[in-house]
């Protein structure tokens, strides 16, 4: 956990994977066939899980609670990547882009992870892999399918397109790997971009805060 | 057997299955009565779907879209019987959004408030379980085994939801008005969700045994087991006639029947934004069914 | 493709239909037959079989043209030879009626 405060690398965590699980919920009940949405639903459901465990960890250290991390906070103190900001529905091809990105690099974030000094931290980061195997045996078999089906240049464009973005879930001394990972499975140059790093929020950010904190603001200092 | 016979051996308690021989007639009531059942539960998704976004804490957000996740659930598993029956769910798919089949009263109303989620999933649940549980008689065998799953699992989102209202009924005044406010609101809706007191004598599902709980039964049964519970919270009811009679029987202001037949008509006040919504999601996505889907040439 | 689903509910139980989906391979089939009837738990083993692949057989009766009574229950008078034998074993030992002493099962007298 290098130099920074494990709080504030915790809540890297917790803000990516609260924020994929809302925006992966937005397909529940309209995702592309029945089957499906229930399969995606379940995913969502495992990344807030994963959120709140990262948030329970940061709370014991500032001395708060998960909700109040995740919903009272002010648009510029979350900080996630701008990759699990973006709002994608009604588009699946960049829906399964982005799952697989994320959960490529989430992979290899996680394992880092598990090496951690902090035993609390290494143990979640163990506890949430045997979770997280089931996205990414997910997000192959979905990014596979679509890639020998006859839609294989629209997902392509689509990981294209958020593979900049994608760079920007994780520190630089993980992108190499990354970068290889993605690279020989697609067997397609990765286009060369700027990525889009953590600490400026991209347009979909505010529109999803706003939503997401409205009932939590309605009545201030409630229980729900 | 003919029609008559297959309505007597029913009527005695027997059973068909998936691959029997059957009269058109109780092919067409089948399809026609849980078609109609699995465009509720995928319309039911759309009003909780968007508190998903909204709910305002981790483990309600977690409870609500495992809610939703069910009631999807729920569609695939009745549109699959209907599908065994000689209806491709596309085929159901393309009526529900063009509008020639029908779905659940309930579904056509907006939700305005988190005190909305509560009380869906407490009582428009609630009022959905009498009427499944009953079903778990029906005379078609697939269908009737399917339902003990969904009532399993429905029987959670009751949970969830009394416990969504009792959480605002313990906060603050606002809250509670909240509540009181949704209760009011879907009071209407839920007196009329088992429908109107027909003669079973004249309903074909009642000959065929697809259905064999009369709508009153269903609207006493609801009113006995969740009206104390209701009143109980301090929460009021918008019917200065209900009570209990002394025989038992639940007394109440004659429903909206009107408003019934015009809501079930495709004419609710928030029908034509969920169809349109239905409609929409469904194109932007007919690629991938295409792509995934069609048999390998 | 429409997969046919069979749950165990818990170890040792036989397995039985939970239901159908569509899906578009056999690893699809296996995802979504986990969602639907593995996520509260409520199975311990899952078997997923396409549908094609289920022969169903509407007639599953052997044809009983001659009389088989000795696949049944009723084509055997167990109780009537046993008490015969127990008389005959008793005579022969020139002991008194055994009921009580000697061990005797009456599992298979119908």
């Amino acid at each position: 956990m290098s130099d920074r405060s494990t709080a504030e690398r915790l809540l890297e965590l917790a803000d990516d994977e609260l924020l994929i699980g809302w925006r992966n919920s937005e397909w529940t009940g309209i995702a592309p066939f029945l089957e499906e949405d229930v399969a995606f639903s379940s995913i969502a459901q495992g990344e807030i899980g994963h959120a709140r465990a990262f948030y329970e960890l940061a709370a014991q250290e500032l001395g708060t609670d998960a909700d109040t991390l995740a919903f009272d906070r002010e648009p510029e103190e979350y900080r996630s990547a701008p990759l699990v900001e973006l709002r994608l529905v009604p588009d699946w091809a960049r829906t399964i882009a982005r799952h697989w990105l994320y959960e490529t690099a989430d992979a290899i974030r996680v394992t880092a992870l598990e090496e951690s000094s902090s035993s609390e931290v290494a143990g979640l980061a163990a506890k949430i892999e045997r979770e997280e195997a089931y996205h990414r045996m997910h997000a192959d078999m979905w990014a596979e399918r679509l890639r020998e089906s006859a839609e294989r240049k629209r997902f392509e464009a689509a990981v294209e397109e958020l593979w900049p973005y994608s760079l920007g879930i994780l520190p630089d001394s993980q992108r190499e790997e990354f970068r290889a990972t993605v690279g020989e499975t697609l067997g397609l140059p990765l286009p060369d971009a700027e990525p889009f790093e953590r600490g400026v929020h991209t347009d979909d950010f505010f529109p999803l805060w706003e939503e997401m904190t409205s009932v939590r603001r309605s009545v201030a200092g409630a229980s729900w | 057997m003919n029609e008559a016979e297959l309505q007597a051996y029913l009527q005695d308690g027997g059973q068909v299955e998936t691959g029997d021989p059957m009269p058109e007639a109780y092919r067409k009531a089948l399809i026609k009565f849980i078609e109609m059942h699995g465009n509720s539960e995928l319309m039911g998704v759309l009003p909780e779907r968007e508190w998903i976004l909204r709910a305002p804490t981790l483990q309600r957000k977690l409870a609500l879209t495992s809610k939703v996740q069910d009631e999807v659930g729920h569609a695939q598993l009745i549109y699959r019987v209907v599908e065994d029956l000689g209806k491709p769910r596309e085929a159901c798919l393309d009526d529900l959004v063009a509008g020639k089949t029908k779905f659940h009263n309930v579904f056509h109303y907006p939700t305005k408030t988190w005190g909305d989620v509560g009380v869906i999933a407490w009582l428009v649940d609630a009022a959905a379980i009498i009427s499944q549980k009953a079903l778990l008689k029906c005379s078609y065998a697939p269908y009737a085994r399917i339902m003990k799953k969904i009532c399993w699992e429905e029987s959670f989102h009751i949970l969830h939801g009394r416990d969504v209202v009792l959480a605002m009924m313990t906060g603050t005044e606002e809250q509670r008005e909240l509540v009181q406010e949704a209760l009011d609101r879907w009071w209407g809706p839920l007196m009329q969700f088992h429908g109107n007191p027909i003669p079973a004598d004249d309903d074909p599902m009642f000959q065929w045994r697809i259905k064999s709980q009369a709508n009153e039964d269903a609207r006493q049964q609801f009113l006995d087991g969740y009206v104390p519970q209701v009143w109980e919270l301090g929460l009021t009811l918008p019917d200065p006639a209900l009570r209990k009679g002394e025989d038992g029987v639940w007394e109440y202001t004659e429903p909206d029947w009107d408003e019934l037949k015009h809501v079930v008509t495709g004419h609710g006040p928030a029908t034509e934004r969920r169809l349109g919504f239905r409609r929409m999601s469904r194109e932007e996505t007919a690629w991938v069914r295409r792509a995934v889907l069609a048999p390998a040439a | 493709m429409i997969y046919e689903v069979f749950r165990q509910e818990r170890e040792g139980q036989p397995f039985q239909h939970g239901g159908s989906l569509e899906a578009p391979d056999l690893a699809f089939a296996e995802a979504y037959a986990r969602e639907f009837y593995g996520r509260r738990n409520e199975s311990v083993a899952l078997w997923i079989v396409p549908r094609e692949a289920v022969r169903e057989v509407d007639d599953p009766y052997v044809a009983d043209v001659f009389d088989r009574d000795y696949r049944r229950v009723d084509g055997y008078s167990i109780k009537v030879k046993l008490k015969e034998a127990r008389e005959l074993a008793a005579k022969s030992a020139g002991a008194p009626s055994a009921d009580e002493s000697r061990p005797h099962s009456d599992a298979e007298s119908g």
